[in-house]
């Protein structure tokens, strides 16, 4: 905020005007008190309001998370699924085997292989950015362009690998387990076609943890694009924070973290209330014991 | 005539190294309108039987040779082919009904898809169908009851449910694998009525695979008796009960408690070991020799335990009571038995008096001693060496990581930490073999031990501080008859010779009746009479003892 040609007298105004001369309890109570408010103070680094910056930001992170989320979801129980269910054969090996690389290697890694292959040496998808955005006015997105969905891709895929294979894991397990219940074995001897009791009798069943281990991830999975946006240089809120960290740029630091802190707790409790939604057993605790 | 004709079936489970048979070369055959009791203790097969008929056969078993013929169909001609016969001909109940409905379907989705995968309906018509299926076995308000979701059941609901999937699309044979061993007694009898009353009226070929012979004998026209695999004897359910052929049927029959008379020790056919009164003096050197006094030895006064359902709210009206100013005494040397249905609160009685749970009010006098109101852990300590705990389940109660020795070794030591080595392992020996374990046991681990052994092994440990109080909370229901017997004869035993108090926790009144000098009625955690047990099954002072003498099956309904 201050180049090398400011004089002490300057310096010492600024300090006064940010409040950096109080004592630590008013400065954090004044932060509490419009953090409440919404307002994050001023950019250290790039003198905007915080507040402003991360609505900026918001979109792009925003779109990368949900395209992760639902490859990472979609994906991964469509695989769990069909492992659990065809537990010998080549490709339920190769899936486990792919999903135990997904599972170790570290997204960084994976990033900058994707980026190498796809780019470098394919040349088919571009390596960092976000393309062509189109503004909604209270909304940039990067679905309307060619080159903007083109360069969700990679990005996307890397970020939701490690998720992927988490749910593909739990779903497998999940099934292999509900598949031996009594309910199913007594569905078999109902004569239940064997379509009903994989899809509709085990499945429903085998997504009720699910539901609970993915709204966890999409916290993470906003946390963990910190790391992906950085390979990609991908203009949302986790770049945006990195860059901060390395100026020391607290407002946005603390804005940030307040964020992710927000995010986790609205989805968990959209989950609890999923969880109400999706299991009975849960909806009438209260009159269990008639009957 | 012969509905059902099962000829020379087979099924094996291949394993790496050998070939296990689970069944071999069984033939059985049932007509219509009767019921064929097919029982055996666990391993013997009969499970497998049941399922093999319907090709359910869990991976890596399969049905390697055989037969079976239903009508004049070959349903096992190809593997295939049998899938259009389930729940269409042939329907079949499980024995736990909390574990055979899918939770989070509701019972009347369950009920259309089943009826609509075999019957040609529409959803309308196989609604009304499944509204009637379920007045029929017996659920009130079945219209609004068909939307509720299994959870909402109670257990006994919950099998009527399971029964009307299992016979919603008119089967015309009904294996029933333990329909009721999961169900109190009360209930069991309601579920078997219904079995007799749809076996009748729909004219079914029933198959009822159970242990209990008591059921065998109230339900079944004829009875098959199975062992690792092999059927050992068929025929009419009064000549097997009453003179059996085979050495196996005669042990299996003499194993269970009659429920007319007390018989001082249960015959043991197989096995007779000569030498064990000899092993049982042994830990008897170092039991502190008291003198039989005729003097109470617990007292309980106004015992009440409640639990509350939820922690912030106070009020009386959440709050379940599990005992309700339960008293009793219990005579130094006696057994006493405390029997009651499922959530009765006999459990909890038992685990107040060790002192694992807090009484909301009410006392209990140990040796005249109120063990409730002891604070210093010291104190306490010097009553739990003189109370000790056999638990239901053999399985859970061991610590898996554990040697035997270990497990027999800790209590001992907690309660005498200046023990020498040498004396803690001669000591361990001798109780091992006071119940009849041998000394090689001790440095196994648990999982190498039949449920039996376990049990053993768990009375060793209790009696390891020298109680003067054993509690045993259903010690053999986990246990098949013939092991029950042994236990049971063993428990016996190391009364008799060294002097021990037992409190006998059990639904089993035939078990009871061959274990306690006198017996207290438990119903919802009010004690309901406690008499002599000779009174109280002659004659019951209390509206639901009678109730549930009435209810309980009994072996020998098959003389009437």
């Amino acid at each position: 905020m201050v180049g090398e040609e400011t004089s002490d007298e300057e310096r010492a105004e600024l300090r006064e005007t940010l409040g950096l001369m109080d004592p630590i309890h008013v400065q954090f109570s004044r932060f509490i008190v419009n953090a409440s408010k919404g307002e994050f103070g001023i950019s250290y680094q790039l003198r905007r309001p915080v507040s402003e910056l991360i609505v900026e930001r918001l979109p792009a992170t925003i779109e990368l998370v949900v395209i992760s989320a639902l490859i990472a979801l979609i994906t991964g129980t469509l695989l769990g699924v069909y492992t659990g269910i065809n537990r010998k054969g080549f490709l339920s090996d190769f899936v486990l085997a792919v999903s135990l690389l997904g599972v170790s290697l570290p997204t960084f890694v994976i990033g900058i292989l994707f980026i190498y292959l796809f780019a470098v040496i394919l040349g088919i998808l571009p390596s960092f950015g976000r393309g062509e955005v189109v503004d909604l006015g209270f909304w940039t997105t990067g679905f309307l362009t060619v080159s903007g969905l083109k360069a969700i891709i990679l990005p996307s895929v890397t970020l939701s690998l490690f998720q992927m294979t988490y749910i593909i894991r739990l779903v497998r397990a999940e099934m292999m387990e509900i598949l031996q219940t009594d309910y199913i074995k007594f569905a078999r001897a109902r004569g239940i076609s064997e379509n009903s009791i994989k899809y509709k009798h085990a499945l429903k069943n085998g997504l009720i943890p699910v539901i609970t281990i993915a709204g966890i991830n999409i916290g993470t999975l906003i946390a963990f694009s910190i790391i992906t946006e950085t390979v990609f240089q991908w203009p949302g809120m986790g770049f945006l924070f990195i860059q901060a960290v390395q100026f020391v740029d607290i407002p946005i630091m603390s804005a940030y973290l307040v964020f992710i802190a927000f995010v986790f707790v609205m989805i968990n409790f959209i989950v609890d209330i999923l969880y109400y939604l999706i299991d009975p057993r849960i909806r009438v605790k209260g009159d269990a014991a008639s009957g | 005539m012969t509905f059902l004709k099962i000829n020379n079936l087979s099924v094996d489970y291949q394993m790496r190294k050998e070939t296990v048979y689970a069944a071999k070369n069984v033939n059985i055959e049932v007509n219509k309108g009767e019921i064929l009791g097919l029982v055996g203790e666990s391993g013997s097969g009969k499970s497998t039987v049941g399922n093999a008929i319907i090709n359910l056969i869990d991976e890596p078993g399969k049905v390697s040779s055989g037969s079976v013929i239903l009508g004049d169909l070959n349903i096992h001609e190809n593997s295939e082919s049998i899938v259009k016969y389930r729940g269409n001909k042939i329907g079949l109940i499980f024995q736990d009904p909390q574990t055979s409905l899918n939770p989070i379907l509701t019972v009347g989705e369950q009920l259309i898809e089943t009826i609509q995968t075999h019957l040609k309906l529409s959803k309308e018509e196989a609604k009304n169908k499944s509204i009637n299926l379920l007045k029929e076995v017996g659920i009130k308000d079945a219209e609004t009851r068909f939307d509720n979701y299994p959870h909402q059941f109670s257990g006994g609901m919950r099998q009527r449910v399971v029964i009307s999937l299992a016979l919603c699309c008119e089967p015309e044979l009904l294996i029933a694998d333990e329909p009721t061993t999961a169900l109190d007694v009360s209930i069991q009898s309601q579920i078997l009525e219904l079995i007799k009353k749809l076996t009748k009226e729909r004219n079914l070929a029933v198959i009822l695979i159970t242990h209990d012979m008591g059921v065998i004998a109230e339900t079944a026209d004829r009875v098959a008796v199975m062992k690792s695999g092999n059927l050992v004897e068929i025929g009419d359910t009064k000549k097997i009960l009453t003179k059996p052929q085979e050495n196996y049927t005669k042990s299996l029959v003499s194993s269970v408690p009659p429920t007319n008379k007390k018989i001082s020790r249960f015959v043991i056919v197989e096995k007779e070991n000569s030498d064990k009164k000899e092993n049982n003096i042994k830990i008897l050197n170092r039991w502190t020799k008291k003198v039989i006094i005729d003097q109470d030895l617990v007292q309980i006064k106004n015992l009440s335990k409640s639990f509350d359902d939820n922690f912030f709210t106070e009020s009386s009206k959440n709050s379940v009571m599990a005992v309700n100013d339960v008293s009793f005494d219990i005579k130094e040397g006696e057994s006493f038995g405390l029997v009651g249905e499922s959530g009765s609160g006999k459990s909890t009685i038992a685990k107040m008096i060790v002192n694992l749970f807090k009484p909301t009010s009410g006392d209990i006098f140990f040796d005249k001693v109120c063990i409730t109101k002891i604070k210093q852990r010291f104190e306490l300590m010097k009553f739990r060496k003189q109370i000790q705990m056999i638990f239901q389940d053999p399985y859970s109660s061991l610590n898996g990581r554990l040697k035997v020795k270990d497990i027999i070794a800790e209590p001992i030591t907690l309660h005498k930490p200046s023990i020498s080595n040498i004396d803690l392992n001669n000591y361990i020996y001798d109780l091992l073999e006071s119940v009849e374990l041998t000394q090689k046991s001790a440095d196994r681990y648990p999982h190498e031990f039949s449920g039996g052994q376990r049990q053993r092994i768990s009375i060793a440990r209790a009696l390891a501080t020298q109680p003067r109080l054993l509690v045993c909370d259903e010690p053999t229901s986990a246990l098949d008859v013939s092991i029950q017997a042994q236990i049971l004869n063993l428990l016996k035993d190391l009364q008799e010779q060294l002097n021990l108090t037992i409190l006998f926790i059990s639904h089993d009144l035939p078990v009871v009746r061959q274990m306690c000098d006198r017996i207290g009625v438990l119903k919802d955690g009010k004690l309901c009479e406690v008499s002599k047990t000779e009174d109280l099954f002659l004659k019951p002072g209390h509206e639901y003892t009678r109730e549930l003498l009435r209810l309980m099956p009994k072996i020998e309904s098959i003389y009437k």
